[in-house]
């Protein structure tokens, strides 16, 4: 559905925000940090829910770059466990990019702590950087 | 499939819509075709945000909510809650952050944050269309709690949970209870010295048997989460004999040959290597390793004992481990260049310990100048401290009530003598001392002239006259800067721009962290003075009181379902489930809901979806990354 009047963006980064990552997101947010509007957030509790055949959907309808933000080591869930569950999602997911003939550098798969404003900020950057070298 | 869903956008007051433009994505969603009804408000957490969804969820025949608002970790449960009162589940409400996550981080391309917003609302529209109705899960929560920090703010966490029947394991890293609060020469408004005010804190929580302390005490581990958190610690020994009486700690601490300098009084007085700390608790004596020559002289000694490692449980933590006070740098008005530049604790505690007169390093102090905001106000440490500017007023009345026939000088920038305090400003003119305001950017130089100190300020009150002011002691206020502590780490609690811990919200959950079910009390959380602390640390006993005192607690119902008519018994489930919730029975995968901890690993490898995690069905993320193809 598309109003008339509606900004047109260049591009759009799906965050899947586990729950230590949408928490750092409330910081960035308190801090008044800056990243890259061009994003939507989709909250989850944590990141080895994530289906690998989910990120390919979103590549190909619309999404031109996923970020799995997990809370790494800190995940209330899972603790330290989370990290390598996480790996081998997205080691499954980048399996499945080859075979689509997507890019791996559109999955972005980082650790993002309550606390880890600037690994966001960053991760975004690089992410947003990556895009806009592809026009 | 819901059919008929409302959204509200908030304007928070101006600090979404200043940014978003609210109308726009009010327009961008009304006519979807699931949509009822789309409005913006002003504030949707106000009662008159929320009477607007309950009269909308009976008038209109709701069957979902879209709140966009402030983050979820707010007022989330706010709008659950004033759905359930109009009727409706309330895990129809799908709230979303448009302001944490997009206005303020947006503010510098309000049409991006806009568009930002509508994408945000849409998906949320998407995920709530297809949401389920759910039931919370009860958790048992055993009465007995953590409190980390042995002050003031630590022990009055402790009594007040101890009054309401809750177990109580206080840990404190020093050998004896009190703080730093401890060695305030006066309070204000009490008037009392700070150790009165430990000891009558002490006399309280003796009363307690369900209040266990360990001093001493070190953290080494500490893990869990709301309902059962698990801190380790290691408790280092006294080295002195159990059960021996107060005469004979008196005689043996008379009988000690070593004397070192008394670290409570900065210095100021020496104390021994076996030492009790008057007013407070444990009322036992402790050696001192670093010193001790080991030769039994105080005849007490027991240089056999061990650390002993204790693993507390408890089903929330309150963290009271306090501020110390800022440490000047060398030079930074001629600290530590000059012995008679220091601070204001070390005043307190030099006003306490003198008698007759008033003394420093044999020089008798006739002249002083207190200077204000050091280490406060500046680049490296922004904020304010707030309390200095009514304890150095209170210091300088309190040392004119002692010794009589003071010269003092109040060199400012600004005086924050907020409330009630401001008597105390007036006293302070009323009693003949004077005020010199100076200019940050050009501030007072301590220089050394003879046996005085001068210093040379340019004072605003006079249009910018160069005065230079000889005194005999410069007094530094100091702010307040966090104490350190390894549980910071430990429990990832997150920290505030100023470096202290960070309450969730400082209105609506001023006790809260981020994390569930750790609190924080006292001025681990923000400068604050004794008044304030004692207050926030009731405060904190309150909010654990409501699930402490209850016995419960409910969680959200987000833990794995299994469709049947999709399972085909592969028990690939089995293995990736972390918490071992599941197994297969007759040819199906059934969850353990107790065991589950609702991180959904379960369903991302199931070649049939046939598992999913309630509230986050893979079909709701699918319908999420629709509506957005085209936006």
């Amino acid at each position: 559905m598309k109003s008339g009047d509606e900004i047109i963006m260049t591009h759009k980064i799906l965050i899947f925000a586990a729950d230590m990552a949408y928490r750092a997101l409330d910081q960035a947010g308190l801090l008044h940090a800056h990243y890259s509007p061009n994003t939507v957030i989709f909250r989850i509790p944590c990141a080895t829910l994530i289906r690998p055949d989910l990120i390919v959907y979103a590549l190909k309808n619309g999404f031109d770059a996923v970020f799995v933000a997990s809370s790494g080591p800190d995940c209330p869930f899972l603790g330290e466990k989370c990290v390598s569950i996480v790996s081998k999602r997205i080691e499954k997911a980048y399996e499945l990019l080859d075979k689509e003939g997507i890019e791996r550098e559109r999955l972005v798969v980082s650790g993002v702590c309550s606390t880890c404003v600037e690994t966001l900020v960053n991760t975004l950057e690089r992410i947003e950087n990556f895009l806009q070298s592809r026009g | 499939m819901r059919e008929r869903v409302g959204v509200y956008v908030c304007h928070c007051g101006g600090n979404i819509s200043d940014y978003v433009d609210v109308k726009k994505v009010v327009e961008a969603v009304k006519d979807l075709p699931n949509v009822a009804v789309a409005r913006d408000f002003i504030f949707m957490c106000s009662d008159a945000g929320q009477d607007l969804i309950k009269e909308d969820i009976k008038n209109l025949n709701l069957d979902g909510v879209v709140v966009a608002s402030c983050s979820p970790h707010l007022h989330e449960k706010t709008f659950r809650d004033a759905a359930a009162l109009a009727g409706l589940n309330p895990y129809l409400v799908e709230h979303v952050c448009i302001r944490e996550h997009c206005s303020w981080v947006h503010s510098d391309d309000p049409e991006a944050a806009t568009q930002k917003a509508i994408w945000i609302v849409k998906s949320a529209i998407a995920k709530v269309s297809l949401a389920d109705e759910l039931q919370p899960i009860r958790l048992e929560m055993k009465p007995e709690a953590i409190v980390v920090g042995g002050g003031i703010a630590g022990m009055r966490c402790a009594i007040d949970l101890a009054k309401a029947g809750i177990k109580v394991h206080l840990i404190e890293k020093k050998p004896f209870l009190g703080g730093r609060a401890a060695q305030i020469f006066k309070l204000y408004p009490s008037g009392k010295t700070g150790s009165d005010l430990v000891k009558e804190l002490v006399d309280e929580l003796k009363r307690y048997p369900n209040i266990h302390v360990y001093t001493n005490a070190e953290i080494v581990e500490a893990s869990g989460a709301l309902g059962d958190f698990k801190v380790k610690i290691v408790v280092k020994p006294r080295y002195v004999k159990e059960g021996v009486s107060k005469e004979e700690i008196r005689r043996a601490v008379e009988c000690c040959p070593v004397e070192v300098l008394d670290e409570f009084n900065y210095g100021l007085t020496n104390r021994k290597a076996i030492y009790v700390r008057e007013s407070s608790y444990p009322e036992e004596a402790v050696i001192d390793m670093d010193h001790c020559i080991k030769c039994n002289e105080c005849g007490i000694a027991d240089f056999e004992q061990k650390e002993e490692t204790y693993e507390l449980r408890g089903s929330m933590i309150i963290l009271a481990t306090g501020a110390k006070p800022y440490e000047p740098k060398e030079g930074e008005f001629s600290y530590g260049i000059y012995d008679h530049v220091i601070t204001l604790p070390v005043f307190d505690r030099l006003l306490a310990v003198c008698d007759g007169k008033l003394e420093y390093e044999g020089k008798e102090i006739k002249d002083i100048a207190f200077i204000y905001c050091v280490g406060s106000r500046t680049e490296e440490h922004e904020y304010c401290s707030r309390y200095c500017c009514v304890a150095t007023l209170n210091a300088a009345l309190g040392a004119l009530e002692k010794f009589g026939k003071l010269r003092v000088y109040h060199i400012y920038r600004d005086i924050r003598a907020y409330g009630k305090y401001e008597t105390y400003y007036e006293k302070v003119g009323e009693e003949g001392m004077l005020f010199i305001k100076y200019d940050p950017e050009d501030p007072p130089v301590v220089e050394r002239k003879g046996d005085k100190l001068i210093v040379k300020v340019r004072d605003l009150l006079t249009g910018g006259e160069e005065l230079e002011v000889p005194v005999d002691l410069v007094v530094l206020s100091v702010g307040m800067v966090v104490e350190e502590a390894e549980i910071f780490n430990m429990l990832r609690v997150p920290f505030s721009r100023d470096g202290f811990l960070q309450e969730v919200h400082p209105k609506l959950k001023p006790v809260e962290t981020a994390i569930g079910g750790v609190l924080i009390a006292g001025t681990c959380q923000f400068p604050k003075d004794t008044v304030e602390t004692t207050a926030s640390a009731s405060a904190a006993v309150g909010r654990a009181e409501t699930y402490l005192v209850k016995g419960y607690a409910e969680l959200e119902p987000f833990i794995a379902e299994v469709d049947p008519e999709k399972c085909d018994g592969c028990s690939v489930c089995v293995e990736e489930c972390p918490a071992g919730a599941i197994r297969i029975e007759n040819g199906k995968a059934v969850i353990n809901e107790a065991l589950c901890k609702g991180c959904g690993a379960c369903g991302a490898l199931c070649p049939t979806e046939a598992i999913n995690l309630k509230g986050y069905k893979y079909e709701q993320f699918r319908a999420m990354i629709d509506i957005l193809k085209e936006a």
